[in-house]
């Protein structure tokens, strides 16, 4: 589906991605022990003797943090593996405080499975491409060095060390930048509907280790080089570019990739090696003889199931079909588990309030939000985590004009003055006036004044210039302070105009 | 399968353990000695055999997900051979 | 008035609870013990005389206002300085650990001092529990108390690793010690020196605070005067641990309540694979002795096999050193213990001198080997194979209890060798593990109880190999034996 091309000296090139994301698990302890997991504590004040490996201390796992992986395997439909068990990993680092980190090789706990990503926001059915999922598996964190606070030193901190992971392996089906951006931003929402990692790439809950090869289209895989940690998912999409150019100038200045491990320096905008890692690695992975192997039983998988919440697919397909949304706005609706949420709240509320079924105001309900509000906390600077205006009182805006109370124009004035005051929408209209009129007897002498002001006008209407009709709605709405009726303001001075014609 | 000076060589780094070219010329014949004798394993016919993974029967237990450490930094860092406002000293890492 | 240090477990426990001696009187006796024998013996790393009397004084409050007392109120005892104790240097009598104190106890010695044991000191061992002659220590070896009757004066190994603990109980300096056994370093020294000790099936004790060696294989127990003393302190030190997810879920059985030599209804298997050519012959008539003990004691004695006996010894030698490799990669300079760091070293240098200097040459060794055998391109070929194999061997085991209840063989095969007649040979020392190895690989409970004397006037013990959980079964065929070989032999004071 990607056309995104390198142009190199001796033509297009093509860029094939995978990405290992790794993102950490919501739970309030760490993987293998009892201590926090809070995110900007003292150094080393959230360390068990477990986590600084003091002679003798146990690894004992963490029940939520294998639920968790195992409702993120059923979220993408993989196949989720009822054994499984932990392996380690040996290497010497002083982020590691155990000389080995505890992860999955051989029996990740869960298998193969998919994420669908959709290319095009405007067409979303047809622009989906399906990336596979090779592997999630579990594994502990490492702490973190910290390299500028002394001259000859570097600093340990090992609160961060143990905290559990998911690392989520695709496969390399990824084509260009685009690609990898649709898929991080899906693997994130889906993550974030399941309540399994909060996202967080600021705060390094999640951060990608970026596989990029170049090959002549459809030709041999090529070498690959592996950037790791990239923290947003703008510096990801950076580095396939950038690491892809980097490779295609290699080549063809006659050169061959190096499989090695990269860093990227979002300051220089390029990926560098990383020399300090590149002795060869030998992990002498084996089970880890602390730990029995991992068995998931029925009632386990049972209640992670159950506990799944709608998806965002489904719930795309679902805001299309059931609500009648477009695919544009189901989609971005969907992209965020709060957005839906929002979404949701205000439709019940609306659908409350205007006494009709959710499929008749959803319409009414997603353009509101998605071109009112929306468009009103972008001004604000705020967004809907945030924002003055909740969904009950949206709903109770939407169903003033559900009920014809007010009209769409004045609505937005409404809008102003709640988020100015934080006061209802009912008490805006009915202390400001706002309230609609459909008195026939005074939309037609307002409509006969403005007729009689503007004879000259009148008279061009009448010699052909139609476009004039809106004027004179326009001048009739205004003369009412927009509180007219403007389906019934239409209509008399359609018929006020026809009138004098005949 | 033996082992040669380059290879005890490359196992004593991989385990970061130094040692001088006496040590590992002498480490060499210990080495073979040893993994010589295990080599008689490879006569087990262990065809459909899985290798052993909990020696008892026994399921992994998991725990609650309930904060129960931690907040004992000084325990963690008293028997730090270079404690360092609340870190680990260690010599300086080049990444 | 009875040299109270000629007391074991069962005596002290019940002497002070009937008011026949304080406990403070038996700590004093044993620490006087300990002191007087350390020059001598080395048997100790440090000595706490400071704790066992304020454990001992705590236990005669107690009593005094009437309070129950714990299984162990009174015992004072040495604790394997493999078990971390809060505030006291634990080293693994190593280097690299010298000098680091914790801030937290080991599970199995916290149930002990909650049961009313007190400690006289930590004891020195094989360094990380590696070896069997307890030369591996960074704190020198230690001495057997025993002697041979030839006259001669050469020094004998107490066996490892609990060395330090066989010579102590053996010698008096204490009524009971704790082991650790990862391939028969319990059940080796106890026969080397006269005791009887008791590994438990795996999980039972748990392995929190205790250093590892190869946790698939590591299990605390007790090392004492007798069986019952046996049973009692390894109800103290046994029982569910939510810190060790290998730990065993089961309550701990009440083994010196069910103690019973008759072996009547009971088949004792004799593995034919154990009489191996060019057994030593004194080793042969012991148990030879030993299967006429079970049989006058009812059981019917039952020829079993166990195939792959012969492959355990390359198994776990591969095994242990495999997880020795990784379990000891946390010595590394940077958290606790030694740290050596040479002019202008970076990271990397400061592991390699520190590792360098911290271990002595046969943890190197084994670290050496289970790098290697993990290491690309070889795992499969060894590791895999290796556990491979100890599937068998456990299926071994599971057939043969088709058969029997139990299984008798000698512990070792030879009794106590003379100090560095076996160091500068690693393979040759590894054979010493011939017997004990099997049931370690297979999680079994296993003993050694006394047998006898050899024609050198040194110690022999006969092992006894139960199911998984049935440590009762194993005491139980140990005081059979206990009751009939009738072993008081102690070695002669010359410390
Ligand atoms: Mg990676
Ligand atoms: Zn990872």
């Amino acid at each position: 589906m990607s056309e995104y091309r390198i142009e190199g000296a001796t033509g297009a090139w093509e860029v094939v991605v995978g990405l290992e994301v790794h993102a950490q698990v919501t739970s309030h302890s760490k993987l293998f022990s009892g201590a926090s997991t809070k995110f900007g504590a003292e150094p080393n004040s959230q360390v068990s003797l477990v986590d600084a490996a003091m002679p003798g201390m146990l690894p004992v796992p963490n029940r939520e943090c294998i639920r968790q992986a195992v409702r993120t395997g059923m979220a993408i439909e993989a196949q989720i593996n009822k054994w499984s068990r932990f392996d380690r990993k040996n290497y010497f680092y002083a982020d590691l405080p155990q000389g080995y980190q505890i992860s999955q090789l051989y029996h990740p706990i869960v298998g193969e499975g998919s994420i669908d990503v959709v290319l095009d926001d405007k067409d979303p059915e047809n622009s989906i491409k399906t990336i596979g999922i090779e592997r999630i598996h579990v594994e502990q964190d490492a702490g973190k060095l910290m390299h500028d606070q002394h001259p000859t030193m570097s600093y340990v901190d090992l609160n961060r060390s143990g905290v559990a992971l998911m690392e989520i392996v695709s496969r390399p089906d990824m084509r260009s930048p685009a690609e990898v951006g649709a898929y991080l931003r899906k693997l994130r929402s889906i993550l974030r509907y399941v309540g399994s990692c909060d996202g967080n790439m600021e705060e390094g809950s999640m951060r990608a280790d970026v596989n990029v090869s170049v090959r002549k289209p459809g030709g041999e895989l090529g070498t690959r080089t592996e950037t790791k940690n990239v923290n947003s998912v703008r510096f990801v999409m950076a580095v396939v570019e950038q690491e892809a150019r980097r490779q295609v100038g290699v080549i063809e200045d006659g050169g061959s990739i190096v499989q090695e491990t990269r860093l990227y320096d979002p300051d220089r905008n390029e990926t560098r090696s990383m020399r300090s890692k590149e002795d060869a690695h030998d992990y002498r992975y084996f089970p880890d003889p602390d730990l029995l192997p991992l068995e998931l039983d029925e009632a386990f998988l049972a209640e992670c199931r159950a506990s799944l919440p709608e998806l965002p697919d489904a719930k795309r397909h679902r805001y299309e079909n059931a609500l009648g949304l477009s695919p544009y706005n189901a989609g971005v609706l969907t992209a965020e588990v709060e957005t839906a949420r929002w979404f949701e709240a205000l439709l019940a509320a609306t659908s409350a309030k205007a006494g009709k079924p959710e499929a008749e105001v959803a319409k009414q309900a997603a353009n509101w939000l998605m071109s009112e509000l929306f468009g009103a906390l972008n001004r604000l600077g705020k967004s809907l985590e945030n924002s003055p205006v909740s969904p009950t009182a949206g709903a109770e805006l939407l169903g003033l004009v559900a009920k014809g109370t007010i009209s769409g124009s004045i609505a937005k004035q409404v809008l102003e003055r709640m988020l100015e005051t934080g006061d209802g929408a009912e008490a805006i209209v009915t202390r400001e006036g706002l309230t609609q009129t459909s008195d026939s007897g005074a939309i037609e002498s307002a409509v006969e004044a403005v007729l009689a002001a503007n004879a000259d006008k009148v008279e061009q209407y009448r010699g052909g210039k139609e476009a004039l009709f809106g004027f004179f709605v326009g001048q009739t709405m205004k003369a009412m302070q927009g509180k007219a009726n403007p389906q019934m303001v239409n209509e008399v001075v359609r018929a006020k105009l026809g009138a004098s014609t005949a | 399968m033996s082992v040669d000076k380059a290879t005890v060589a490359k196992i004593a780094s991989l385990a970061r353990i130094r040692m001088s070219d006496d040590e590992v010329a002498a480490m060499v014949p210990e080495l073979n000695n040893i993994l010589g004798w295990v080599e008689q394993l490879g006569e087990v016919d262990v065809s459909g055999v899985e290798p052993m993974t909990a020696v008892i029967p026994n399921h992994l237990r998991l725990r609650d997900d309930v904060v129960t450490d931690g907040r004992v930094r000084d325990k963690v860092l008293a028997n730090a051979p270079a404690p360092e406002h609340g870190f680990f000293g260690v010599p300086k890492v080049i990444e | 008035m009875t040299d109270l240090t000629n007391l074991g477990v069962a005596a002290i426990r019940d002497g002070v609870a009937a008011g026949e001696f304080t406990a403070r009187e038996v700590a004093e006796g044993f620490n006087a013990n300990v002191a007087a024998a350390q020059s001598a013996l080395n048997a100790f790393i440090v000595a706490t005389p400071d704790k066992a009397l304020a454990a001992a004084d705590a236990v005669d409050a107690a009593r005094a206002s009437g309070k129950p007392l714990g299984k162990m109120a009174g015992v004072p005892i040495g604790m394997k300085d493999l078990f971390a104790t809060q505030g006291v240097q634990t080293t693994a009598a190593s280097h690299i650990l010298e000098g680091f104190v914790p801030e937290y106890e080991s599970t199995v010695s916290q149930k002990l001092w909650d049961a009313g044991a007190g400690m006289l000191g930590k004891l020195n061992l094989d360094q990380f529990a590696m070896g069997s002659s307890n030369e591996t220590s960074f704190f020198g070896n230690v001495i057997s108390p025993w002697k041979r009757n030839d006259g001669g004066n050469a020094g004998l190994a107490p066996g490892g690793s609990s060395g330090g603990s066989a010579a102590a109980v053996s010698a008096r300096l204490c009524p009971a010690a704790t082991g650790t056994d990862t391939g028969g370093s319990i059940r080796q020294p106890a026969a080397f020196v006269g005791i009887s000790g008791i590994k438990p099936t795996y999980g039972r004790c748990s392995r929190w605070g205790i250093v590892a060696f190869a946790s698939s294989l590591d299990q605390a127990g007790p090392m004492a005067r007798d069986v019952r003393d046996c049973a009692i302190m390894l109800e103290a030190m046994a029982g569910f641990d939510p810190r060790d997810a290998t730990s065993l879920d089961l309550p701990v059985p009440a083994w010196e309540a069910g103690l019973n030599p008759d072996m009547r209804g009971l088949r004792v298997g004799i593995p034919r694979e154990y009489r191996m050519d060019g057994m030593d012959a004194d080793v042969a008539k012991s148990w030879d002795n030993g299967i006429a003990w079970l049989r006058d004691a009812g059981a019917e004695i039952v020829d079993i096999s166990l195939p792959h006996t012969k492959y355990a010894l390359p198994a776990y030698y591969i095994v242990a050193p495999a997880e020795a490799s990784s379990n000891l990669a946390r010595y590394d300079g940077v958290r606790y213990g030694l740290r050596e760091l040479p002019d202008g070293a970076g990271l990397q240098d400061m592991y390699a001198a520190t590792r360098a200097a911290g271990f002595g040459a046969e943890v190197k060794r084994r670290i050496l080997i289970g790098t290697y055998v993990l290491s690309a391109g070889f795992y499969d070929a060894y590791y895999t194979q290796a556990q491979k194999v100890r599937t068998l061997i456990a299926r071994d085991f599971e057939a043969a209890w088709a058969h029997c209840d139990v299984i008798l063989a000698p512990t070792a095969p030879s009794a106590a060798f003379a100090l560095g007649d076996k160091s500068e040979d690693p393979l040759a020392m590894y054979l010493n593990d011939v017997f004990a190895v099997p049931a370690s690989l297979a999680g079994l409970p296993a003993m050694s109880v006394p047998a006898g004397l050899n024609r050198e006037g040194l110690p022999l013990g006969l092992q006894i190999i139960g199911k998984a959980f049935d440590e009762q079964g194993v005491l139980n065929a140990g005081l059979a034996i206990e009751a009939r070989a009738r072993f008081n032999a102690k070695p002669e004071k010359w410390w």
